[in-house]
C-alpha cells in the first residue's frame, strides 16, 4: 500500500529570508517582481499577511496601507532552490523525494514510517524538525499524492489520513484542493460549488462537459483511480543500503565499523545477483544538514569486501564528522555482470589478468585520482597524437597491430615546440637549428615523411617530418608545418629519439 | 702458499654469505634472462642480468634522458615475456609506438603518471611488491637512500625487477640500488656509408655494480637486438668512487 506525504511551506520564501537575516522576524517586508511597469508583490511576510498585504498586490497600494513595508527584490528560481535544498535534507526520511513547485515536497513514505514508531510521529518529528530550521511547515500523509496535498493546504496543520478514507476526508474541502486552474475555479465559484463533495454527486459527462477532461482526472487522481508519478530528485540507484545510526557518529572508528557494516550487506546482495561493483560511493550525512562523502573506482567488477575496505581506508580520513553523522549510505552507481566462475577465474590467471596487478592498480587509482593510469592500443592513424588510444579497460585488445615501419621518437613532446631553422634549399632538411637558445649543428638528417592531417577528423596542414641527429650525437624528430610554396612555414621540433 | 688458499676460500665463502644476506645469490638456471648485451654481460656477477633487483639510471639532459628510456626499453623487452610492466613518471611518458621499437609491446605497458615526487615514490614500491608484474620503470627527478632502502626491500621480497631513472641535473647521491648506468647518445654510424641516420648508438656506461665489474662500452640497438660496437674500457676510477 502506497502511502505518500506531502508537505506544503506557505512562506517558504519568506521564511528563508528571516533564516538568512534573523533581524527581519517581526518586520513587515515582501520581494517584488517588476511587471508592466511596476511592482508586484511575489511573497508576503507572515506579520505583512496579517496587515492585510497579500500577494500579487501593487507596491505602492501596499505601501499606503503599511508604510513601514520593507521591499526586496525576488530572485527568479529561488524557490526551486531552497526546495532541492530541503529535498536533500529530506532523503534522511525516505529515499523517494520529490520537489512539488511551487512551494511543496512530496515524500513517498511507503515502508518508512515504522522506523520512527508509527506516522503520527513520523510526520511530527519532520514539522518539528523544519519549524526548528524557522519554517512554517504543513504536512499530510495519505494514500495518493492529490489527497495529500489537498490535507495539508487545506486541511489541519498535521494531518494523517487513514488508509482507504481519504476520499471521504476530501469532500468536505473545497474544490481549490484538487489542484484546479484558475478558470475553472471561478466558475464553479459562479456556480455556487463551494465542496468537493458537490461535485461527487454530479455524474461525470455533466462535469466533462462544463468544467472539461482535467477535472475528472485530478479527482480520479485524488481518489486513487489513476497513477500518479513523482518525479524524486535522487534517482533512487538500484545498489544502495543505509544505515541509521542511534547516536550521532563522530569517530574514525565509528565511520570505519559503519562502514564495514553497509559492504557486508551490499556484497551479500552483489553475490545473491551475481553482479560486481565498478563504482561506489559512501555517504554520511551530518546532523548539521551537511553531507560527507568518497568515491572510488574500481578496473574491473568487484565484490570482494576487504578489498573495497581497503580502497575506501585511503580516503576515509578525508570525512569530517563535526557534529556527528546520523545516517550512512553506501551506494554502488555503476555495476557490472560478474558470475562466481568469473572470480575463480580471476584468481589462477596470471599475467594481465592478475587479480593481484588489478587490486594494486585499484590503490595506486585511489591514491593519485582516476585519470592518471594508462594503457595504450594500437589506432589505425598515421598522424602521431592519434597513433594510439587509451584502452578502457585491462583486457581489451584490438586487431591492429602497432606499426613499426617508420621510426618514431621514445618521447614525444605533448605541443610541438617552435624552433628556427636555416635551411637551405626547399624539402631539404635544415642545417642548423635553434631550440632554447641552444644551436644544434645537423650532421645527418633523414627525411622528409610527410603526414597529411586527416581532414576527416580535423583541418590543418601537412607536417613533413625529419630525423636528425646534432654533433652531439642526440636525435631530434623535427617538422616543418606547411609546404613551402605556401608562404614562410614554421618548423617545430616533436620528439627526442633515443 | 696452502694457508694463503685457505684463507681465501674463507674469503670466498664470507662474502658469499654476506652477498646471501643483501639479499643476493646467484640465479639460478631457470631464472636467468638474457638481456642480449652480449660481452657487456661479463661484468655483471655470474654473468647474469641482476633481476630482483633496483638499476638505477642517471640522466641530466633531454636528450640523455631520451637514450636512457630507449636503454630500458631495450632491457625491458626479454624481462617482459613473463608479464606487463608498470611505468611510473613525473614527466610526460614515452611515447607509446616507440616502445615497439625496442621489441616492447606497448599494450603491455601500463603508464601512470604522478604528480609529485613522493606520489610516484609511493606507487613505485607500491608496484615493486606486486609479483605479478614483470618489472616497474620509475622516472622520478630525486631518489634519496631511504627510498631507494625501502625499493630494495620491496625487490628481494617480490623479485621484480625495478629500473629507476633519475632524471635531474643533480649530482647523483648514495643509494642502495644493484646498479648504477649512465647512457649518453653518441653519433650513429653510418650504415655502409649510406646517407642519413642510422642505428642508435650510445656511450654506455656502468659506474657501479654490486659484485660485478664496473665499465664504459659504445652499444648500439638493432632490429635484432643490442650489438656491442666497442668492447670495454675501464671506467674512470672517480666516476666509480663517487658513487658510494
Amino acid at each position: 500500500m502506497a502511502r505518500f506525504l506531502s508537505i506544503w511551506f506557505p512562506f517558504l520564501v519568506t521564511n528563508s529570508m528571516v533564516r538568512l537575516r534573523p533581524s527581519l522576524q517581526q518586520q513587515p517586508f515582501v520581494l517584488t517582481v517588476p511587471q508592466r511597469g511596476r511592482k508586484v508583490i511575489e511573497h508576503a511576510s507572515p506579520t505583512a499577511i496579517k496587515k492585510g498585504i497579500r500577494r500579487g498586490m501593487v507596491v505602492a497600494d501596499a505601501r499606503a496601507l503599511l508604510p513601514e513595508l520593507q521591499l526586496f527584490n525576488s530572485k527568479p528560481g529561488l524557490e526551486t532552490k531552497l526546495l532541492t535544498q530541503l529535498a536533500h535534507w529530506c532523503i534522511r526520511f525516505t529515499p523517494v523525494v520529490a520537489i512539488d513547485l511551487p512551494e511543496g515536497l512530496l515524500l513517498d513514505t511507503s515502508g518508512c514510517a515504522h522506523l520512527w514508531s508509527g506516522e503520527a510521529a513520523y510526520l511530527q518529528t519532520i514539522i518539528t524538525k523544519l519549524k526548528a530550521a524557522g519554517y512554517t511547515a504543513h504536512g499530510a500523509i495519505a494514500d495518493t499524492i492529490g489527497a495529500a496535498w489537498a490535507m495539508a493546504r487545506y486541511g489541519q496543520e498535521q494531518q494523517v489520513v487513514p488508509p482507504a478514507a481519504h476520499w471521504q476526508d476530501l469532500l468536505s474541502l473545497p474544490p481549490a484542493a484538487l489542484r484546479l486552474e484558475a478558470e475553472v475555479l471561478e466558475r464553479m465559484k459562479k456556480l455556487g460549488f463551494c465542496k468537493i463533495g458537490q461535485l461527487d454527486a454530479i455524474p461525470h459527462s455533466v462535469l466533462r462537459r462544463r468544467f472539461g477532461q482535467q477535472l475528472l482526472h485530478r479527482m480520479q487522481q485524488a481518489a486513487g483511480h489513476t497513477e500518479e508519478w513523482i518525479e524524486p530528485v535522487i534517482p533512487p540507484a538500484p545498489f544502495r543500503v543505509s544505515l541509521p545510526s542511534l547516536e550521532p557518529i563522530r569517530t574514525a572508528t565509528g565511520i570505519a565499523l559503519a562502514l564495514e557494516q553497509l559492504l557486508d550487506a551490499l556484497c551479500l546482495r552483489l553475490a545473491k545477483e551475481e553482479k560486481g561493483l565498478r563504482t561506489a560511493l559512501f555517504k554520511g550525512y551530518r546532523i548539521d544538514g551537511g553531507l560527507q562523502q568518497v568515491s572510488i573506482g574500481t578496473n574491473r567488477p568487484v565484490r570482494n569486501k576487504a578489498h573495497l575496505l581497503k580502497l575506501f581506508e585511503q580516503k576515509l580520513d578525508t570525512i569530517a564528522p563535526e557534529l556527528g553523522i546520523e545516517l550512512f549510505v553506501l551506494e554502488a552507481p555503476v555495476v557490472e555482470a560478474f558470475p562466481a566462475q568469473q572470480e575463480a577465474l580471476w584468481k589462477t590467471l596470471g599475467g594481465n589478468e592478475g587479480i593481484e596487478l588489478t587490486n594494486l592498480l585499484d590503490r595506486i587509482t585511489g591514491h593519485l585520482g582516476t585519470a592518471c593510469i594508462r594503457r595504450y592500443l594500437p589506432a589505425a592513424h598515421y598522424w602521431p597524437e592519434r597513433a594510439q588510444y587509451p584502452a578502457t579497460f585491462l583486457t581489451e585488445k584490438t586487431t591492429i597491430s602497432w606499426k613499426t615501419d617508420h621510426p618514431r621518437p621514445v618521447q614525444l613532446l605533448p605541443l610541438p615546440e617552435p624552433i628556427s631553422v636555416a635551411a637551405p634549399i626547399p624539402d631539404y632538411p635544415p642545417m642548423l637549428f635553434r631550440y632554447k637558445n641552444e644551436v644544434h649543428n645537423i650532421q645527418k638528417a633523414d627525411g622528409p615523411e610527410r603526414i597529411e592531417q586527416e581532414w576527416w577528423l580535423e583541418q590543418g596542414q601537412v607536417r613533413d617530418y625529419y630525423i636528425v641527429e646534432d654533433e652531439k650525437g642526440a636525435r631530434y624528430w623535427l617538422f616543418r608545418l606547411g609546404r613551402y610554396e605556401e608562404g614562410k612555414p614554421q618548423w617545430y621540433l616533436h620528439g627526442f629519439f633515443a | 702458499m696452502g694457508q694463503l688458499r685457505f684463507h681465501k676460500t674463507v674469503f670466498e665463502q664470507l662474502q658469499n654469505e654476506i652477498l646471501q644476506l643483501q639479499g643476493l645469490r646467484a640465479p639460478l638456471e631457470a631464472e636467468r634472462v638474457s638481456v642480449g648485451l652480449d660481452s657487456l654481460q661479463e661484468a655483471f656477477p655470474d654473468g647474469a642480468f641482476p633481476l630482483s633487483a633496483v638499476h638505477e639510471f642517471i640522466s641530466c639532459t633531454k636528450e640523455t634522458a631520451a637514450a636512457t628510456t630507449g636503454f630500458m626499453a631495450g632491457l625491458l623487452a626479454p624481462l617482459m615475456h613473463r608479464g606487463c610492466c608498470l611505468w611510473i613518471s613525473t614527466r610526460p611518458h614515452p611515447y607509446p609506438p616507440a616502445l615497439k621499437l625496442f621489441g616492447v609491446e606497448p599494450d603491455q605497458v601500463i603508464f601512470v603518471t604522478a604528480r609529485k615526487a613522493t606520489e610516484a615514490l609511493w606507487a613505485i614500491e607500491e608496484g615493486l611488491k606486486c609479483a605479478t608484474l614483470a618489472a616497474v620503470v620509475g622516472e622520478v627527478p630525486e631518489l634519496s637512500f631511504t627510498a631507494s632502502r625501502r625499493l630494495q626491500l620491496a625487490v628481494e621480497q617480490s623479485h621484480v625487477t625495478g629500473l629507476i631513472h633519475r632524471c635531474t641535473a643533480q649530482p647523483p647521491g648514495i643509494v642502495a640500488c644493484t646498479a648504477r648506468w649512465r647512457i649518453t647518445p653518441l653519433a650513429s654510424s653510418a650504415m655502409e656509408d649510406l646517407p642519413g641516420v642510422g642505428f642508435a648508438r650510445w656511450q654506455v656506461e656502468l659506474l657501479k655494480i654490486r659484485n660485478g665489474k664496473p665499465g664504459i662500452w659504445q652499444v648500439q640497438w638493432t632490429p635484432q637486438g643490442f650489438a656491442v660496437t666497442l668492447p670495454e674500457k675501464k671506467a674512470p676510477l672517480s666516476a666509480i668512487q663517487k658513487t658510494g
